[in-house]
C-alpha cells in the first residue's frame, strides 16, 4: 500500500472508530450526567470529602465548589513538586524551582499541561502519578462538569440549580474516565509502552557506549494524558518518545483516545436537549473543520510549501518519527491542536510554514473541533450563540437557541467569553515581543521567531499546551506569564459559561415554531462554520500576517 | 461577617481538599498500582522496555535509538563531533544524541537557513560517507527525529548504508543486504505509519552475524548534533 | 385645526390591500438639514452613548493630533475622513429624529393652551352645576369639565355625559368627526381635539404633561426612546467585537517593530476604525428610531420599542372576529324557501319585512333579493297602510303589516323560534324541512332568520313559514392568505368571538385560522393569554372595551383602538389612532423588519472587514515581507492609497446605508430558513464582495491625489 492509500485509509479508520463509539459513549456520558443514583464507591468518596452528594448547586456555588477544588489542586501540586525530594519514588529529582513549579501547577490544573520542564529530568515517578496525572483525571472531569452545566442551562427550565459539582466531578472520572484510561492503558502496555516503577536503568550499548533507559509508569499516565485531551508527556518528546508511543498503531490508539471524548459529547448534548439532531449538527462543524485542517496540513507537508529546510532534505521529516511519517504526523498535530490536547508526536516548530500556522490557528479557533472534554463543547456552543444571536436577528425574532432568549445577559457572558482568550494571547504576545529580553527566547529568527511566541501565548491561553518548541520558555517570565495566562484562560471562560448556564436555566423555553431559526440543519452548520472562521479569522489575521503568513508567502 | 464568612471560605476548601485526596488514592495510587502489577504479570517484557539483550545482558531497548559512532578522541570535550563508524549501520541525526535522558527534536524552523546549511552538509557528508550520489540520500538520514531516540531509519537508507557497511565488515554485500531485508517492518496492520528498519535491531543482528572487523575511520563530518 | 396636523399621515389604511412594509424615502434635503444637530452630537459625552463610534472620534481626535506634529497630505486625508465617519453615524441619527421632530412640531401646535370649564361640583344627573374657569394645566385627576360645541378638550379624559361628535385630524389625521359618548367603549377623548357638535362632560384621567398628545410628542421625538432588549444586546456583542480590535491592533505594534515595520499612529487609527463594526455602530440608533416612525406612518403609536420588539417575536396574535377577520356585520347569502313556495316569493317575503330594518342585517336581505331576483327596494313610503313592526329583544323578530281591501297579510323574520311560535300562535304548523333548513345553516356556521307569514282573508286565516333567509359572516377578502403567511412566519392565529363554537368554527375554517375562542367573555380571553403565556410564547391582541383592558396588559403586544376607552388605551403598550384591528398583523411586520435590519446590517459590517484587512494588512507591512504584497489582490495603487480607500470607503458606506437603516430591509413573510438564506446571500456575501469593489475603485480616484501616490 503507497503512502496516500495507507493515509487515506487511516483516516477513515479513525473517524469509523469514532463515529461507532459516538453513540455509546455520548450516551453513557448523558446517562452518567442526568442519573440520580449514587454508586457505592461514590458514596464513600463524598464521605471523604464531607460534600452532600444530593445537593442540587445554583450557579455560584457551583463555581465556588470548582474554583476551590482547582484552587487546592493548584496549591497541593506546587507543594508537590516542591517537596518531591522528600518523598517516595522521586528518583534523587531535585525540588522543583518555585516559578517552574507554579507553571506546572497551573498549566497541569488548567488542562493545558505546557511543559516547561523535560520530564526525565525533572519529575520523580510519585509526582508523576500522584501529582501530574492526577490533574489529568479532574481538569479533565471539570471541563465536562462545566459543560454539563451549559447543557443542563438549555434543558431546565425556570429553575436557579445547574447540577452538583462534587458529583459530576466524582461520576465523570469514576465511571467514564478511569474506566476507559485502565482499559487502554493495558491494550498500550500490550503494544510496548513501559509501565514500572524503575529508575533510569543503564545498558553498555552495541557499539560500546552506556545507555541510561528511563523507567515509570508511563501507560497509566499516557492514556489519560490523552483520553482527558491533557497532553503532558512523561518524557520531554511527548508522544513521540517511543516508551510513549512506540508504532503506528499505538499512534492511532492516541489519536483515537485524545478525540474520543470531545466527539462523543454532541451526542451527550444531543441526547440531554431531548434532539440528537442538535448534536449532529454541532458535531459536523467539528468534523468539518477537523477534515478541514487535515487535509491543509497534510498537503502543507507533502509538498514542502515554502519550506527551503524541506526542499534540501527532500522531504519535511525534520522534528517527525520515521515509524510514523507525514500522514501518521499530521493526523496527530491537527487532532492535538484542534482539542486541547497539546500532546505532540513531532515537532511542530519544524512544520512548513502553513502547516505549522494551521496548528497555530486551530488553537485560535477556541479549540473547538473537537476541542477538550467538555471545553470544546461550551467553546462551540458559546460561538453557536453568537451565530444565533446574528442570524436569529435576520429572521426577525429576538433570536433564541434550543427554545431559549439571547437576551442582553446572555450576550454579556457570552461576548466576554469571545473576548477573553484573543485578549490574553494577543496582550501576551504583545508584552513579550515588546521586551527584547523575552524576544531573545526564540530559537528561529525572522516571523517563525515571532510563531513561536505567538504559538506559545496561544497555547497557553487556549489551554492546548503543544508548543513550537523552540522558545526557551522556562525563564521567570514566561513561567509566570504563562501560568497566569493559563489560569485566565480556563477559569475566566468557565465563570462566563456557568453564569450563562445559570441565566438559562432560569428561563421559561419558548416553543418551537415555523419562525424558529431551525439550528440542526445543513444551513446552519454552513452558518456556524462561517461564524467560527470569521470571527476567529478576522480577531488574528493581523498577528498570523506577520507570522505564518510572512514567513509562507515569500 | 468575617465571623461567618472566613470558616464558611474554609470549609469550602478543605472540603475541596479532602476531595483531592480521595481521588487522588483512587486515580494517583491505586490506578497507576492496578496498571503496574497486571502489566508486571503479564506483559512483564513490554512494560519494562522491550530489552535486548546479547548473552543474557541488557544491551538495548528495541525502542530507543543509539548512537554508533566511534569512540571520542577527546573523551570529556564537550565540542567534539563525534564520528561515525562505519561498521555499524547509522541512524537518523539527533538533536539529543540519543541520550533518553534528554528527549527532542532540534525545533529548527523550515525557513531557518541553519537547518537549511545543516541539512546540506549532512547530505554531502553521507553522500560521500556511504559513496552514493548526493541527490540519492533520503530524507531521514538528513533530518533530526521528533524525540531524538527514533530507532528506525528509512528501508531507503538502510540499503544506502550496506555497502559501507560490509566494506568496513568484511561481509558480502548481498548477505548485509539480506540481514536488513529481514529487518524490514511494514506498515502495523497494513496501514499505520511508514515502513521501517529497526537500526538497533539490526545492528544487533549484524553484530551476531560477525564480529566487527578492525575499524578504519573515515567519517569526515559529525552526522549527529549536540 | 382643520388641516391636517400631522403631514405623513397617511390615509386610513382599512381596506388597503396588503403591501411591503416600508417608510417613505429619504430627502437629501433633509440630510443638510440635519446637519447642525449632527455636529451638536459630535460633543464626547454624547457619543460616549454609542461606544463604537466614540472609539471613531477618539481615533480622529488621535489622528489629528498627530497630523498637527506631523502634517502631511495623508495624515490630514485619514483625519478629515475618520471625523466625517462619526459625523456620518450622527447624520443618520439625526435624520432619523429629524423625521420625528416634524411630526412633533405639528402636535405642539395642537397643545395650543386651552381654558378648562371645570364643573366643580359634578355628580351624575346633576343639573346645573357651578362652572369655573381654569387654565387647562391646571386638571387634576378625576376633575370634570364641561366642553361644546367649538371648544377644544383640555386634556385627557372620558366622557360621563352627553354625547358629541369630536374632530381628531390633530392626532389620526382622520378628517372625519368621530362620536364619543358616555358609557359604552367610545367614551375616551383626547386633549386637543375638538368638539363639534353637542355638550359633553368630560372627566379628566391624564395629569398635564402626561396627556396622551405630551406622550405622542415624546415618543414621536425620541426623547423617551429607551434602548430596547435586544438593542443593549446587539451593542454588547458590538462592543466586544471592538474591543477585539482594539486590542488586535494595539498588540500589532510590538509585532511590528519586531518585524522592523514600526507603523505610525495614524495608520494604527485607521485600521481600528476599519475593522470595529462602524456601520452598523453607526446606523443602530437610526434603525430603532426609524422602526418607531415607520409605526408612527402607519398611525399606530407604540409605547416603548420594547412593545416593536415584541410584536417581532410574536406567537400567537388573538383577533377579534368582528371588524378584523369577517366585514362589521352577517350578510344575507341566500333564501331557502320550504317545498311548496318559490324562491322568488320568498326574497319578495324578506324583503318586504325588511324594508324598515336599518341593520345591516336586514339591509343586505334587501340588497340581496334586489340584486338575485331584481325585486326593486321598495320604501316604506311606497307601501299604502303598511305598519312596520321593529325587532325587541322580548319579541326577536321584525316584519310588516300590509293591510290590503282584500286581504291583511302579515309577514315576520327573525329567530327560528321566534317565528315558528308566531306562526303556531296564528294557528299554522311549520313542517318538518323548515327545522332541517334551520339546523343546516346553523352547522355550516351560518345564522337562519325564519321568515313567516300570516294571511287573513275574511275570516279565513292561513299561517306558514315561507323559509329561510341565511345569514352569514362574511370574512374580508385575502385574510386566508394573510393567515397562511403568518403561518409560515410561525405564528398562530387564533379568533375571538362570541359567536357559539358551531358558528365560530365555521367562520374559522373559511377564514383559514388556527384556533378559535368561541363565546368569548373577557375572563376567557385572559385565561387563553396566560395559558399561552405559560408555554413561553408571545401574544398580541386588539382591545377597545374596558373590559379588555386587564387583557392587554396581560398581552405581550396590546393594540388599543384609539377610539377605545381610556383604561383600554392604558393597559395597552401601542394604540392604534386608525382604530383598525388587522393593523395587527403590518405591526408584526414592522417589528420583525426592525430586527432583520439590524441583523443583516451586522452581518454586512463584520463581513466589510474580510475587504479591509486584504487592502490595509499588505500596505502596512508589503515593505519588510514582500511576499504579504500576494494579499494585495485588489492591486490598490499605494500603501497610502490603499489605507484611504478602505477608510473612504468605510465612512461612505455609512451614509449610502441611512435609507436602508431608516426604511428597513426587504421584508417578505415567509419561513425562518428562506428569510435566512436570503439575507445571508444579500448581506452576508455582499457585504464580503461590495467593498472589495468599492475600495477598488476609490483607490482608482485616489491615486491621483498628489501626496497618496
Amino acid at each position: 500500500m503507497g503512502d496516500t492509500a495507507a493515509g487515506w485509509l487511516q483516516a477513515a479508520v479513525l473517524v469509523a472508530a469514532l463515529a461507532l463509539s459516538h453513540r455509546p459513549l455520548g450516551g453513557a456520558l448523558a446517562h452518567v450526567l442526568t442519573t440520580d443514583r449514587h454508586w457505592r464507591i461514590e458514596r464513600l468518596v463524598y464521605r471523604a470529602g464531607g460534600v452532600n452528594g444530593d445537593a442540587d448547586q445554583r450557579w455560584p456555588a457551583y463555581l465556588r465548589s470548582l474554583l476551590a477544588f482547582s484552587f487546592m489542586s493548584t496549591l497541593f501540586l506546587y507543594a508537590f513538586l516542591r517537596l518531591q525530594d522528600h518523598l517516595l519514588l522521586s528518583l534523587g529529582r531535585k525540588p522543583v524551582p518555585a516559578d517552574l513549579a507554579f507553571n506546572t501547577a497551573a498549566s497541569f490544573v488548567t488542562n493545558t499541561n505546557w511543559q516547561a520542564y523535560a520530564g526525565e529530568a525533572t519529575m520523580g515517578h510519585l509526582v508523576q502519578m500522584a501529582g501530574l496525572a492526577v490533574q489529568n483525571f479532574v481538569s479533565a472531569a471539570v471541563g465536562i462538569a462545566v459543560v454539563a452545566t451549559l447543557i443542563r442551562g438549555f434543558t431546565r427550565k425556570r429553575t436557579d440549580r445547574v447540577g452538583n459539582f462534587w458529583v459530576d466531578l466524582t461520576r465523570l472520572v469514576l465511571r467514564v474516565l478511569l474506566p476507559i484510561s485502565f482499559v487502554f492503558a493495558v491494550v498500550l502496555v500490550a503494544a510496548g509502552v513501559i509501565q514500572n516503577f524503575h529508575g533510569a536503568h543503564a545498558v553498555a550499548t552495541l557499539a560500546g557506549g552506556r545507555q541510561n533507559l528511563p523507567g515509570g509508569p508511563v501507560a497509566s499516565q499516557e492514556t489519560i494524558k490523552l483520553l482527558g485531551t491533557n497532553g503532558g508527556g512523561f518524557f520531554s518528546a511527548n508522544s513521540a518518545h517511543p516508551f510513549e508511543n512506540p508504532s503506528g498503531l499505538t499512534n492511532l490508539i492516541e489519536i483515537y483516545l485524545l478525540l474520543v471524548i470531545p466527539f462523543s459529547l454532541p451526542r451527550t448534548f444531543g441526547a440531554m436537549v431531548g434532539d440528537v439532531r442538535q448534536g449532529y449538527a454541532v458535531v459536523t462543524v467539528m468534523v468539518l473543520l477537523w477534515a478541514a485542517s487535515v487535509v491543509l496540513v497534510t498537503a502543507n507537508e507533502l509538498y514542502r510549501v515554502s519550506s527551503p529546510a524541506g526542499h534540501a532534505a527532500g522531504a519535511m521529516a525534520e522534528g517527525k518519527e520515521t515509524r510514523f511519517g507525514i500522514w501518521s504526523s499530521a493526523l496527530f498535530a491537527v487532532s492535538t491542536t484542534l482539542t486541547s490536547c497539546g500532546a505532540v508526536n513531532s515537532a511542530h516548530d519544524s512544520y512548513t510554514p502553513g502547516g505549522g500556522g494551521m496548528t497555530i490557528f486551530n488553537m485560535m479557533l477556541g479549540e473547538i473541533a473537537p476541542g477538550g472534554t467538555g471545553s470544546g463543547l461550551y467553546g462551540i456552543l458559546i460561538l453557536a450563540v453568537v451565530a444565533v444571536f446574528v442570524a436569529g436577528l435576520m429572521v426577525g425574532r429576538t433570536p433564541e437557541y434550543l427554545g431559549k432568549k439571547l437576551r442582553g445577559q446572555e450576550m454579556r457572558y457570552a461576548s466576554l467569553y469571545i473576548l477573553t482568550t484573543p485578549a490574553l494571547v494577543l496582550v501576551g504576545a504583545g508584552l513579550a515581543m515588546a521586551f527584547p529580553g523575552e524576544r531573545a527566547a526564540m530559537l528561529n529568527p525572522g516571523p517563525h521567531g515571532f510563531s513561536e511566541v505567538l504559538y506559545a501565548l496561544t497555547s497557553a491561553a487556549n489551554n492546548n499546551g503543544s508548543a513550537f518548541a523552540g522558545l526557551s520558555a522556562d525563564t521567570v517570565w514566561y513561567n509566570t506569564g504563562l501560568g497566569v495566562v493559563m489560569l485566565l484562560g480556563r477559569f475566566l471562560p468557565m465563570v462566563f459559561v456557568l453564569a450563562l448556564a445559570g441565566s438559562l436555566a432560569g428561563q421559561q423555553p419558548v416553543p418551537v415554531t415555523a419562525g424558529t431559526l431551525p439550528t440542526h440543519r445543513p444551513q446552519f452548520i454552513g452558518l456556524l462554520t462561517g461564524v467560527i472562521l470569521i470571527v476567529v479569522g478576522l480577531t488574528y489575521f493581523p498577528a498570523l500576517a506577520l507570522g505564518p503568513l510572512a514567513e509562507g508567502l515569500r | 461577617m468575617a465571623r461567618t464568612t472566613l470558616p464558611t471560605a474554609l470549609r469550602h476548601h478543605l472540603a475541596a481538599l479532602r476531595m483531592l485526596l480521595a481521588l487522588t488514592v483512587i486515580t494517583g495510587v491505586g490506578y497507576p498500582l492496578l496498571v503496574t502489577g497486571i502489566a508486571q504479570a503479564g506483559l512483564s517484557e513490554q512494560a519494562n522496555g522491550s530489552l535486548l539483550t546479547t548473552h543474557g545482558t541488557a544491551v538495548a531497548s528495541r525502542l530507543i535509538g543509539q548512537n554508533f559512532a566511534l569512540p571520542a578522541r577527546h573523551p570529556g570535550d564537550p565540542h567534539e563531533v563525534p564520528r561515525p563508524d562505519p561498521g555499524w549501520f547509522q541512524p537518523r541525526p539527533s538533536a539529543g544524541g540519543y541520550d533518553p535522558g534528554n528527549s527532542g527534536a532540534s525545533n529548527l524552523g523550515p525557513t531557518n537557513p541553519l537547518l537549511t546549511a545543516t541539512v546540506r552538509a549532512r547530505r554531502a557528508a553521507l553522500a560521500a560517507f556511504d559513496g552514493v550520489p548526493p541527490a540519492a540520500v533520503p530524507a531521514d538520514a538528513v533530518t533530526g527525529s521528533g524525540s531524538g531516540l527514533d530507532p528506525a531509519i528509512s528501508p531507503a537508507y538502510a540499503y544506502q548504508q550496506v555497502r559501507r557497511v560490509a566494506r568496513a565488515r568484511r561481509l558480502t554485500p548481498a548477505r548485509v543486504r539480506r540481514l536488513v531485508t529481514r529487518q524490514l517492518h511494514g506498515r502495523d496492520l497494513g496501514f499505520l505509519g511508514q515502513p521501517y528498519v529497526n537500526v538497533v535491531e539490526l545492528n544487533q543482528a549484524l553484530a551476531e552475524e560477525a564480529r566487527p572487523g578492525p575499524r578504519r575511520p573515515q567519517a569526515r563530518t559529525g552526522l549527529t548534533d549536540s | 385645526m382643520s388641516s391636517p396636523a400631522v403631514p405623513a399621515a397617511t390615509p386610513p389604511s382599512t381596506g388597503r390591500p396588503p403591501r411591503r412594509v416600508a417608510g417613505g424615502l429619504l430627502d437629501p434635503r433633509q440630510l443638510v438639514r440635519s446637519l447642525p444637530d449632527a455636529l451638536r452630537k459630535l460633543d464626547p459625552r454624547v457619543m460616549l452613548h454609542n461606544p463604537v463610534m466614540f472609539v471613531v472620534e477618539v481615533g480622529a481626535a488621535l489622528t489629528a493630533l498627530s497630523a498637527i506634529r506631523t502634517p502631511g497630505v495623508f495624515a490630514w486625508v485619514i483625519t478629515v475622513w475618520l471625523w466625517l465617519t462619526a459625523l456620518f453615524a450622527n447624520l443618520a441619527e439625526a435624520v432619523a429624529e429629524g423625521r420625528g421632530k416634524a411630526q412633533a412640531a405639528a402636535l405642539r401646535r395642537a397643545k395650543t393652551t386651552t381654558t378648562a370649564r371645570r364643573l366643580t361640583d359634578w355628580r351624575p344627573g346633576a343639573t346645573d352645576p357651578a362652572e369655573e374657569e381654569v387654565p387647562g394645566t391646571a386638571l387634576r385627576l378625576g376633575d370634570h369639565v364641561v366642553v361644546e360645541a367649538g371648544q377644544l378638550i383640555p386634556g385627557d379624559g372620558d366622557v360621563v355625559e352627553g354625547i358629541a361628535s369630536v374632530d381628531e385630524s390633530a392626532i389620526t389625521g382622520e378628517s372625519a368627526p368621530v362620536i364619543r359618548e358616555s358609557g359604552g367603549d367610545r367614551s375616551a377623548v383626547t386633549g386637543g381635539t375638538k368638539v363639534l357638535s353637542d355638550r359633553i362632560v368630560v372627566e379628566i384621567t391624564a395629569k398635564p404633561g402626561e396627556t396622551f398628545i405630551d406622550r405622542m410628542i415624546a415618543l414621536v421625538e425620541g426623547a423617551a426612546r429607551q434602548r430596547t432588549p435586544n438593542e443593549i444586546a446587539l451593542n454588547i456583542l458590538l462592543a466586544s467585537l471592538t474591543i477585539i480590535f482594539l486590542i488586535a491592533v494595539v498588540t500589532l505594534q510590538p509585532f511590528a517593530v519586531f518585524a522592523g515595520a514600526e507603523q505610525t499612529l495614524v495608520i494604527l487609527v485607521a485600521l481600528v476604525v476599519a475593522l470595529i463594526p462602524t456601520t452598523i455602530g453607526a446606523l443602530l440608533p437610526a434603525i430603532g428610531i426609524a422602526g418607531m416612525d415607520r409605526l408612527v406612518q402607519r398611525n399606530v403609536l407604540a409605547m416603548s420599542g420594547r412593545a416593536v420588539e415584541a410584536a417581532g417575536d410574536v406567537n400567537t396574535l388573538l383577533l377579534d372576529k368582528t371588524g378584523t377577520i369577517t366585514l362589521g356585520n352577517r350578510q344575507a347569502a341566500a333564501f331557502l324557501p320550504v317545498p311548496g313556495v318559490s324562491v322568488e316569493e320568498l326574497a319578495d317575503a324578506a324583503q318586504l319585512s325588511s324594508i324598515a330594518d336599518e341593520t345591516p342585517e336586514g339591509r343586505s336581505i334587501v340588497v340581496l333579493a334586489k340584486e338575485q331576483y331584481a325585486l326593486r327596494g321598495r320604501s316604506e313610503g311606497e307601501l299604502d297602510g303598511a305598519a312596520f313592526v321593529p325587532f325587541t329583544a322580548q319579541s326577536r323578530m321584525s316584519g310588516v303589516d300590509l293591510d290590503d281591501p282584500r286581504e291583511r297579510r302579515s309577514l315576520r323574520k327573525g329567530a327560528a323560534t321566534a317565528v315558528m311560535r308566531w306562526v303556531r300562535d296564528n294557528g299554522g304548523h311549520p313542517t318538518a324541512d323548515v327545522g332541517q333548513l334551520v339546523d343546516g345553516i346553523a352547522a355550516s356556521g351560518g345564522t337562519p332568520l325564519v321568515v313567516g307569514q300570516v294571511t287573513r282573508r275574511g275570516g279565513a286565516s292561513d299561517a306558514r313559514v315561507l323559509g329561510v333567509v341565511h345569514l352569514k359572516d362574511v370574512v374580508k377578502e385575502g385574510m386566508r392568505d394573510r393567515f397562511d403567511q403568518l403561518r409560515r412566519m410561525g405564528i398562530r392565529t387564533v379568533m375571538i368571538t362570541g359567536d357559539n363554537p358551531l358558528t365560530a368554527h365555521a367562520i374559522a375554517q373559511e377564514a383559514g385560522v388556527d384556533d378559535f375562542l368561541a363565546e368569548a367573555a373577557p375572563e376567557d380571553k385572559m385565561a387563553l393569554i396566560r395559558r399561552e403565556q405559560e408555554g413561553g410564547k408571545l401574544v398580541a391582541m386588539t382591545g377597545d372595551g374596558t373590559n379588555d383592558a386587564p387583557a392587554l396588559a396581560q398581552a405581550d403586544v396590546g393594540v388599543a383602538m384609539n377610539t377605545g376607552t381610556s383604561a383600554a388605551k392604558e393597559a395597552g403598550n401601542m394604540v392604534d389612532l386608525d382604530s383598525n384591528p388587522t393593523k395587527l398583523i403590518e405591526i408584526v411586520e414592522i417589528g420583525k423588519q426592525l430586527l432583520i435590519t439590524r441583523g443583516a446590517l451586522t452581518t454586512f459590517s463584520i463581513a466589510n472587514d474580510v475587504a479591509k484587512y486584504f487592502a490595509i494588512i499588505p500596505a502596512m507591512f508589503a515593505s519588510v515581507h514582500p511576499g504579504l504584497d500576494r494579499l494585495n489582490i485588489m492591486r490598490l495603487h499605494s500603501p497610502a492609497s490603499a489605507i484611504t480607500s478602505a477608510i473612504v470607503f468605510n465612512a461612505l458606506i455609512i451614509v449610502a446605508l441611512i435609507p436602508l437603516a431608516l426604511r428597513g430591509v426587504r421584508y417578505r413573510p415567509s419561513s425562518a430558513s428562506e428569510l435566512l438564506g436570503r439575507n445571508i446571500w444579500l448581506y452576508g456575501l455582499g457585504g464580503l464582495v461590495l467593498p472589495f469593489l468599492g475600495i477598488k475603485l476609490l483607490d482608482l480616484l485616489i491615486q491621483f491625489i498628489p501626496g497618496l501616490r
